[in-house]
């Protein structure tokens, strides 16, 4: 038994496909040893990583797989002995089985009896399985982006591969990949430690051997050290502390082999700047994490994670470079946002005519009018409704929401748009209300972002989304399989959160409008599916059996399906996940479950046709127990329906559950499916009103009994 | 301060014109052909036919050449520390790539000075792309001390060609380099010349202000929008007339030439003797002017460079506009190989 090394050595791999790769390369060993029968129980593969390798490292690996029996049938006893005497085909049998004649036997079959043959298949070392193996597995790592690099294109990965080791114990395996054959030398840090080869005794050198040539492969290690040091930096200054910041402390881990911190400062005069200018420079462009004083307000420092040891002298060059930089970059930021104030926002909405929003949908001028109409039409629906909006506001922002794509500053900080446009709003004397609409008027780009904070904020962002999907799926652009070029799952997730969470009550059905497009519709449907199930984590059946709910008008027309009202649509999830531990509740939505597969068969057969709105005769009604169930359905129904219509559901819900007595009696004493045409219409119209009924919160045949 | 900076025998930072010497000397030691800068407009080192055309094919090139390149739109009337409408790019191709690429590059760095001991050097991903040209490759972005100093890309793709093999490409910008290495905080105040025997300097501002400046004006203001189309038109037509006639000339040719080799055969044993020698076509291919045609295309693309900046172009022209460039620049990468294919055939 031996521990098993490898380690894959590139160019510097991409920071943000490291982590993944890191656990593909893992996963991949461990499950070749296991698939071969090369791992001993209870081992687990150790991964390491950094930006110029990817390492594993399990324990507990076999020499080589124990030898197998192998039991063999051949023909049936009776054809290849004749007297026992063995004929042609136990010749070939044996000859096949690679074993003599005379070590035939005869092996009992439900057949029959037959020739039997065992044979031991010997095991192959693990030498043999890793070095024919493992290429095949290196090669099959996904990456995001990959590229060829020799001639003639033999492979493809993410960086040209420039070493490998592979150990088994203290013995080489000599893989070959992309033209190089895996040693026992690995390399330390470029500079550090330069190109001298690191040797590797034994796999279990190995993070030690990489520690003295001062490479951290352990990428939680790195982490740590970073996070540490990143804390003892931000002590200098008093009472500061860094800004937390996960996504780029694990880049910066992954941009490292040996990390350093070190403090920088700028001048107390770009502080005049917006913090999100500041923040935006320092985190996406340059990659430094900000500093905050004691009051969370920014503080004129800045932390850059090194992939280096300085001295004190070099630390000084450093520390001045990206000071250096930095002031560049702020001076820069600067300089556009005086710029941009020689032409106001106002002025700016005409240039937008010159900015494409689509080739075939127009200019940004042109997406603003459509923003308009659907902004007009929601703030008057939500006036309505009693919910208190500045109309004109709202408006106003519409009108200046994309001029900031105009500036200078969204030129060169895209990611910064809507925010620039609130700000100089601000600036600009606009009005709080408007300038918060413009700056809010993206978020929430991902499901953990917060909701504009504003009713004008909202219904901003609501209009500019639902205007961008109706028209893109208006043109035949709507998103297939995992192409989205035009984010619109991530636009409608959007506006599934702020109806959602906002402070307008509005419905899928008022966004839209009288755009009553079935695959637009669909596509809201789905993501209020999303919403529910991963963000909410409800239940996969529940979220399925409230979206299923349709409500009927007195007259029978559809008046809402189970999506449309998204935050109905949550309590009634709410309440439904609350009553799934009921037996009781469980019992009857399988009794429901019934009822419905009786009512369609008859539909399906063309025996009967529901009509919503028409309900039994209990004149009809001739059995104990259908009389029974009829009167209880009715008296638990009225009830039902006043506690949906407060919305109580839960407690609606729980008077429904009481009828399983009732519905069990039913289905044990009646048969529905009499031949008697008037009596069978009667049962199956009563029950195909009880589902219509209670199916207004919930269709209860979706949930999966636990 | 940054004082593992300075040069060594004079206790002075490496002028603007030392650095692009030492680099060139750099890579002109490491094999490379050193040529001069093209002289036609470009926004980027790698519109340069000796970029662009010769990472194309199989054929080896080590090649280096300092590149002005203009960007109109860049332009900030000399006003910004930081912005250039035009800088100077070193470029260097290297076709296949060594294995040791990047410690080559490393040591280009300390052949400028850079003491890698004393500083952070980083390569974080930075894939390129020109989409104009049908081209990108993946690569990195080499930061130095928080600095982007490099763009280091292995090509993949050219003209809307896989390449095999691929070309590694280095590309320095120069005045960034120097503004560092001299620590100075704009640009204008790099030296570019000192003058050794009386110590007096140079400086970027003193060569170039005035032409960041007029130019700015120009591409700004001055430039003739309706003139401009008109030059983009007229070159544009001159170029696909020129693209026409290669392909009117040589695919129908192509195709008789595989005629007449089967034809040949019979010819021998009827020996009339009457067959276009093959030469005449060999020489006809061989002075085509494809990169006529691809100057062409340069001027194409920086007018419709100048055209942006002046805020000429509407949507629907823009997108459109783009895709004419790209159909003549795809059209003669395509064409260039036909002619290296159909000489070395």
């Amino acid at each position: 038994m031996a521990d098993f090394l490898f380690e894959i050595g590139l160019e510097e791999i991409p920071a943000r496909m490291i982590a993944a790769a890191e656990d593909e390369l893992a996963r991949r060993v461990f499950e070749l040893l296991t698939r071969e029968q090369l791992l001993e129980p209870g081992q687990e593969a150790q991964s390491y990583s950094t930006p110029r390798r990817l390492a594993v490292l399990v324990g507990g690996v076999r020499e080589a797989q124990a030898d197998m029996e192998e039991h063999l049938t051949g023909p049936a006893w009776g054809i290849a002995f004749k007297n026992g005497q063995p004929g042609p085909a136990a010749q070939a049998f044996a000859k096949k089985a690679g074993v003599a004649v005379t070590d035939l036997k005869k092996v009992q079959t439900p057949k029959g009896e037959y020739v039997g043959a065992s044979t031991v298949r010997k095991g192959r070392t693990a030498g043999e399985i890793l070095l024919e193996a493992l290429p095949k597995e290196i090669a099959g790592i996904y990456w995001p982006k990959n590229m060829y690099w020799r001639a003639g294109k033999p492979e493809r990965f993410v960086r040209p591969v420039q070493w490998m080791v592979a150990l088994l114990g203290d013995t080489v395996i000599p893989v070959e990949f992309a033209g190089v054959t895996a040693g026992r030398a690995t390399f330390g840090h470029r500079i550090l430690h330069g190109n001298e080869p690191v040797e590797i005794a034994e796999p279990a050198d190995y993070l030690k051997a990489l520690e003295a040539a001062k490479v951290m492969a352990d990428v939680e290690a790195r982490r740590q050290r970073i996070r540490k040091a990143l804390d003892k930096a931000t002590r200098k200054v008093e009472g500061a502390l860094w800004r937390e910041d996960e996504p780029l402390v694990d880049t910066v881990t992954h941009l490292t082999e040996w990390p350093a911190v070190l403090l920088g400062g700028f001048e107390h005069e770009y502080l005049e700047l917006p913090e999100e200018v500041l923040v935006t420079v320092m985190r996406d462009h340059q990659k430094y994490f900000a500093v905050e004083d004691a009051k969370g307000r920014l503080a004129p420092y800045f932390l850059t994670v090194l992939n280096t040891e300085p001295g004190d002298d070099a630390a000084e060059i450093i520390r001045h470079g990206n000071e250096r930089v930095l002031r560049a970059r702020f001076n820069d930021a600067r300089f556009f946002w005086r710029v941009d104030q020689k032409i106001t926002l106002a002025e700016r909405v005409d240039m937008l005519q010159a900015v494409t929003f689509h080739k075939e949908l127009g200019s940004y001028w042109d997406k603003t009018q459509a923003n308009r109409e659907v902004a007009k039409r929601l703030a008057g629906l939500v006036k309505q409704q009693g919910t208190a909006v500045d109309e004109a506001a709202l408006l106003r922002a519409v009108e200046l929401a994309k001029t900031d794509l105009t500036t200078e500053l969204v030129k060169e900080f895209t990611e910064l748009q809507g925010q620039v446009g609130g700000l100089y709003a601000r600036a600009q004397g606009k009005g709080e209300a408007v300038a918060q609409a413009i700056y809010w008027q993206y978020s929430p780009a991902s499901m953990e972002d917060a909701i504009p904070p504003t009713v004008e904020g909202q219904l901003l962002g609501l209009a500019d989304r639902i205007a961008t999907i109706t028209q893109m799926f208006g043109i035949g652009l709507e998103p297939t399989g995992s192409k989205d070029p035009y984010a619109l799952r991530r636009a409608a997730n959007a506006v599934v959160k702020i109806l959602a969470e906002g402070h307008v009550k509005l419905t899928l059905g008022d966004v839209l409008g009288g755009s009553a497009d079935e695959k637009v519709q669909a596509f809201l449907k789905e993501r209020v599916a999303y919403y529910l199930r991963d963000v909410k984590g409800f239940q996969y059946d529940v979220v399925n059996a409230v979206l299923a709910a349709e409500i009927y008008n007195l007259d029978g027309t559809l008046c809402s399906r189970g999506h449309d009202d998204v935050c109905d649509a949550i309590e009634r999830s709410e309440a439904v996940s609350a009553m799934r531990g009921s037996e009781d509740f469980e019992a009857i939505a399988t009794q429901f479950k019934r009822m419905k597969n009786i009512v369609r068969q008859a539909d399906d057969k063309g025996l009967f046709k529901f009509a919503p709105g028409s309900g039994a005769d209990p004149n009809l009604l001739q059995e104990p127990a259908e009389q029974n169930l009829y009167r209880r359905a009715t008296e638990i129904g009225s009830e039902f329906q006043v506690l949906r219509m407060t919305r109580e559901y839960q407690r609606a819900l729980e008077h429904m559950a009481s009828l399983r007595p009732d519905v069990d009696r039913f289905f044990e004493e009646i048969m529905v499916m009499v031949d008697e045409k008037v009596v069978r219409d009667n049962r199956l119209t009563m029950l195909a009103q009880m589902l219509h009924a209670f199916f207004y919160i919930a269709d209860f045949s979706e949930i999966v009994a636990g | 301060m940054a004082s593992a900076l300075k040069n060594q025998t004079q206790n002075q930072p490496l002028t603007f014109q030392e650095v692009l010497f030492r680099l060139q000397s750099y890579w002109a030691e490491r094999g490379c052909v050193l040529q001069q800068p093209y002289d036609i407009e470009v926004g980027a080192g790698t519109m340069s036919p000796d970029t662009f055309l010769r990472v194309l094919g199989p054929e080896p090139i080590n090649i280096a050449y300092a590149q002005p390149s203009r960007r109109p739109a860049d332009g900030r009337y000399g006003e910004n520390p930081n912005r250039l409408y035009k800088h100077l790019q070193l470029q260097v191709i290297l076709k296949p790539p060594p294995s040791d690429i990047q410690d080559l590059y490393l040591q280009s760095l300390e052949a400028i000075g850079i003491d890698l001991a004393e500083h952070d050097i980083k390569f974080e991903e930075d894939n390129w792309e020109w989409p104009v040209g049908g081209a990108w490759g993946v690569g990195w972005q080499v930061m130095l001390d928080g600095l982007e100093i490099t763009q280091f890309t292995y090509f993949q793709q050219c003209g809307g060609m896989d390449l095999d093999p691929i070309s590694g490409e280095i590309t320095y910008g120069l005045e960034r380099l120097t503004a560092f290495l001299q620590d100075v905080d704009s640009i204008y105040e790099i030296v570019w010349a000192r003058d050794p025997r009386t110590g007096r300097e140079v400086t970027y501002g003193e060569i170039r202000l005035q032409e960041e400046l007029q130019l700015s004006v120009y591409n700004f203001e001055a430039a003739d929008v309706s003139k401009l189309w008109e030059h983009l038109r007229m070159y544009e037509a001159e170029c696909q007339a020129l693209l026409g006639s290669f392909h009117e000339a040589f695919a129908k040719k192509a195709e008789k030439e595989a005629e007449r080799h089967e034809k040949k055969h019979e010819q021998v044993v009827h020996a009339d003797g009457a067959v276009p020698a093959a030469e005449d076509l060999q020489q006809q291919l061989r002075r085509f002017p494809v990169l006529g045609a691809y100057e062409l295309c340069l001027k194409c693309s920086h007018l419709f460079n100048l055209l942006d900046a002046r805020g000429a172009i509407s949507v629907t022209e823009r997108v459109a506009v783009m895709a004419r460039i790209r159909a003549m620049v795809v059209g003669v990468a395509k064409t260039y190989r036909q002619q290296s294919l159909g000489l070395t055939a």
